[in-house]
């Protein structure tokens, strides 16, 4: 590795990805847990506090309601497509989708269950009362949730192929490309 | 209150993106750099640019919504 004094803004710094297909599979299970399996600490605290405390505070303002899995109309839950990237922490919600699905009644006291939707139009619509109970923080703890899911694809992307580094900028006393010297391979 | 000071009762709710502008920042600012230094300079800028990139459209919708 270079000496640390040394290396530019806009120098790439060698990484040990070890095996990027393990890192990134441990990134999506549990945000800068890839990170951490490198030695990459740092980053992978730097993720895990980041994302997790995203989703945990949208998690927390939107009601313990915001994260859910439903895939039946009429209540299709595009927001859990964009949720689920966060890994582990958002699982339960399949499980409990996939419960309700069975008409089983729902684990660990309703936690990421989905509403219960009702067969007519008169009947008790408990995602209407999710809306009534917390107005505007539903849908501000839904998009916080949806970030948190968001960022942890930029994590797994860098648990397993590294940092995406800036193009460096141009110099300006830079001389105009010389084509004769391009092709030169004594050119650094 | 009067209709036209109804925006800025709205304004509080503006705190809710600061964690948010926080955790993108560093967050992308960490997938683009190895090294605590770029990475918080990096950071910081682009925080900036989405504070100024978010005002511009404040003031915008703030002004349009006098006239609706």
């Amino acid at each position: 590795m270079a000496n640390k004094s040394a290396v530019g803004y806009y120098e790439p710094v060698d990484v040990d990805l070890k095996n990027p297909v393990t890192a990134a599979f441990l990134a999506f299970l549990w945000p800068g847990a890839g990170h951490m399996y490198q030695g990459r600490y740092g980053k992978g605290l730097l993720f895990m506090i980041c994302i997790l405390s995203t989703f945990v505070f949208g998690y927390t303002i939107g009601g313990g309601k915001v994260v859910y899995a439903a895939f039946k109309k009429p209540d299709i839950r595009y927001a859990y497509f964009f949720q689920a990237p966060v890994g582990l922490p958002a699982l339960p919600a399949l499980l409990q989708s996939g419960r309700a699905a069975r008409q089983a009644e729902p684990l660990f006291g309703g936690f990421m269950a989905p509403p219960h939707v009702p067969e007519h139009a008169q009947d008790f619509d408990e995602l209407s009362k999710w809306h009534e109970d917390l107005g505007f923080y539903f849908e501000l703890g839904t998009v916080y949730t949806i970030v948190a899911g968001m960022l942890n694809v930029l994590a797994i992307y860098d648990a397993a192929a590294g940092p995406m580094y800036p193009p460096p900028p141009p110099k300006d006393d830079e001389a105009p490309t010389d084509k004769s010297t391009e092709n030169d391979d004594s050119t650094p | 209150m009067t209709s036209w000071l109804l925006p800025l009762a709205e304004i509080n709710r503006l705190w809710y993106a600061v964690p948010l502008i926080v955790s993108i920042s560093l967050v992308y600012g960490a997938t683009r750099h190895e090294l605590w230094t770029p990475i918080l300079d990096h950071a910081l800028r682009f925080a900036l640019w989405i504070v100024v990139f978010m005002s511009i459209f404040f003031v915008v919708l703030f002004l349009v919504s006098w006239w609706l």
